[in-house]
């Protein structure tokens, strides 16, 4: 998710001669996003080309969906879950608790279920899921993953 | 040396079940540990189960710090407090029936041999053997109905499918499960995907068609991987591929992740995002089943529809249908989350009411209080009130309560439950997840959040309430899918039962 490789034109190809079936926009950002870290701009008119696409396509894509991001993340990603089912356990107050630990290094969001309803509240640091949560435990699970 | 099984769910994991696997690793290095998916029962997670010449003995909210303890019972034996027993007599386990969350738990998840051992393949095998169009019969007269919510017969979209002219049919896969409440999808993906393998290759054996997508949420690796790696060995197994298990028909299956997107649940957003563009809600007709992916005719059904479908085939369409009441046939997977004691996938026919999952299997709240309000059917179901609950689990009679039974899911609140901050939510979900074609959804959402704040903060109440009930109405009649059509459910049903939760005087908005 953090990756911070370098954007090159040749990334980009590499990215894109990936994607298994039939190379549409929305597979193309995502390949570009796995090897790079983000869709940088300079990918926009390369990704277009290869989809038989416009521009404002690739971008109208590239916008549409919450995981596309057009800037490199902070090294430490935090999604507190919001769903229903983590709200009747406090999510909110852990959501609230958690917005305190952004830093320059740390992105703290949110995410409409992770699929952990029956043990929550739940968050997500860097990809992993943490179950029945505490604000105070999840700021040592921030820490320890910041570094 | 013994074997110990110990779950890999994302659940599981979630409380520790990796490191409570590396310990016991640690502490056994003799021993075989297993990683299998989940039982389903998550409050006891993480459940480590060790095989004994009985069966296979489980442990409880097994720790790292009672992994010494543990390891030394595994190996000399005797009483360990956090003993459950026998796993299969576990009370909540044994009043279950499962058909389509059979293997969940029990085999390693991506073991060919394990799979077939458990009976895997059997309905596909048996499928193979006979004309596509009895397969379609059978299904249908399973009484099988689609499992996303909708509730539309199984069989009858086949058929469609199938009497489509076409050079190309697709079947695809919503494993989009987005909605809170809900994880039985994932908890299959992960602990057992050689089962919806199987489910596609029949679907797409039954209606003529030879690619499989399927379409699964970014918020679930866990389930990505596992579909991912299932479906190469399901290749080198022959069991996909130009010739499905030697029978000359050609399957092959893809998986395609979502972006984060709650509306591309919905069928047609789903094949936008698909096809690779924004996911916007397309107007029905055509239906997919006639035009779907690419244009195509497109099979397009829940995980658990498919993963129900090899279960038929084996055990028998009429065994199937003797389940359940009314015109929901068969079992469901019900998932027990929020607030609940017991949470966890119960999977059982039909027809069990509200209150005895809740209180017999959830075992009430998770917080000891009174219950306050349950909601079914995810972010777009209606709140129910706990006097309300003895409704059996029939689509058309939880329709009736004034509620849905969408895809199974129960989030259980207690009565500390804020309904007026719940009814907002519902609206601000709408305007965060609108696709954006329709009007009544993309802005009566966002109009809809200001409005409610003007009733909680008092701002000429009365009148408010009326503008909120109006908008609902022309969102629920003039929005083009659910996304739109469905949020004034939350919204309304907790305007009317919780009046006083919005500043309003009982009863008074009853309708």
């Amino acid at each position: 998710m953090t990756r911070t490789s370098e954007w090159t034109p040749e990334s980009v190809d590499a990215a894109l001669s990936l994607v298994d079936g039939p190379l549409t926009v929305l597979a193309a950002l995502q390949a570009v996003q796995e090897q790079v870290g983000h869709v940088p701009d300079e990918a926009i008119p390369v990704i277009a080309a290869r989809c038989n696409a416009s521009r404002a396509d690739v971008y109208g894509v590239l916008t549409f969906y919450s995981d596309l991001r057009t800037s490199s993340a902070a090294e430490t990603q935090v999604r507190v879950c919001l769903g229903e089912a983590c709200q009747s356990v406090g999510a909110r107050e852990l959501h609230q608790s958690a917005t305190r630990l952004a830093s320059p290094q740390v992105d703290v969001g949110h995410v409409y279920c992770l699929g952990n309803c029956a043990l929550g509240p739940s968050a997500e640091v860097d990809g992993r899921v943490v179950g029945r949560v505490t604000p105070g435990r999840l700021a040592s699970i921030v820490g320890e993953s910041a570094g | 040396m013994t074997t110990v099984y110990v779950p890999a769910d994302t659940s599981a994991v979630s409380v520790g079940a990796d490191e409570v696997a590396a310990a016991l690793h640690r502490a056994l290095p003799e021993a075989t540990i297993v990683r299998t998916g989940t039982r389903g029962m998550l409050w006891r997670e993480p459940l480590v189960e060790v095989d004994t010449d009985r069966g296979r003995v489980g442990y409880g909210n097994v720790g790292v710090e009672d992994v010494p303890t543990l390891a030394d019972v595994i190996v000399v034996g005797g009483p360990h407090p956090l003993r459950v027993g026998l796993i299969e007599d576990e009370p909540w386990l044994a009043g279950q029936q499962r058909w389509i969350f059979e293997r969940v738990g029990v085999i390693p998840p991506l073991d060919p041999e394990a799979f077939e051992a458990h009976g895997g393949l059997a309905g596909l095998r048996g499928a193979l053997a006979l004309p596509p169009s009895q397969v379609i019969d059978i299904v249908t007269g399973s009484g099988l109905r689609g499992r996303g919510g909708a509730g539309f017969p199984t069989g009858l979209k086949w058929r469609t499918v199938a009497d489509t002219e076409s050079d190309l049919r697709y079947v695809v896969v919503n494993a989009d499960e987005g909605d809170s409440g809900t994880f039985a999808d994932r908890i299959l993906m992960e602990g057992d995907p050689f089962t919806l393998i199987e489910g596609m290759a029949i679907a797409g054996f039954a209606a003529g068609a030879t690619e499989g997508y399927v379409y699964v949420r970014s918020e679930y690796p866990a389930a990505v991987a596992a579909l991912r790696a299932a479906v190469d060995v399901a290749r080198a197994q022959g069991w996909l591929g130009s010739d499905v298990l030697g029978s000359g028909v050609s399957f092959d299956v893809r998986i395609r992740v979502g972006a984060g997107s709650y509306v591309c649940g919905e069928e047609t957003a789903m094949l936008e995002s698909l096809e690779g563009r924004r996911g916007i809600v397309r107007a029905k007709p055509p239906l997919p089943a006639v035009a779907g992916l690419f244009g195509r005719p497109t099979v397009i059904n829940n995980v658990l529809t498919l993963a129900a479908v090899p279960s038929i085939l084996a055990r028998g369409a009429e065994r199937y249908a003797e389940l359940g009441v009314g015109r929901s046939r068969g079992t469901q997977v019900f998932q027990l989350a929020g607030n609940v004691a017991r949470g966890g996938a119960v999977e059982v026919p039909f027809g069990i009411s509200l209150r005895e999952l809740i209180e017999e299997f959830g075992g009430g709240t998770l917080s000891g209080r009174p219950i306050g309000a349950v909601q079914v059917g995810g972010p777009l179901g209606a709140y129910l009130p706990p006097e309300a609950l003895d409704v059996p689990t029939d689509y058309e009679a939880v329709a009736a309560a004034g509620g849905m039974l969408g895809h199974g899911g129960i989030v259980v609140f207690d009565d500390m439950v804020d309904m007026a901050a719940q009814a907002r939510f519902a609206m601000s979900f709408c305007a965060e997840e609108s696709c954006g074609k329709c009007t009544p959804c993309r802005i009566g959402s966002t109009r809809g959040v200001e409005v409610i704040d003007r009733i909680c903060s008092g701002d000429n109440r009365e009148a408010n309430v009326g503008v909120l009930l109006d908008l609902c109405e022309v969102m629920r009649d003039g929005s083009l899918c659910a996304m739109g059509g469905l949020t004034p459910q939350p919204v309304v049903s907790a305007l009317t039962r919780w009046p006083a939760h919005f500043g309003l005087p009982e009863r008074e908005h009853a309708s």
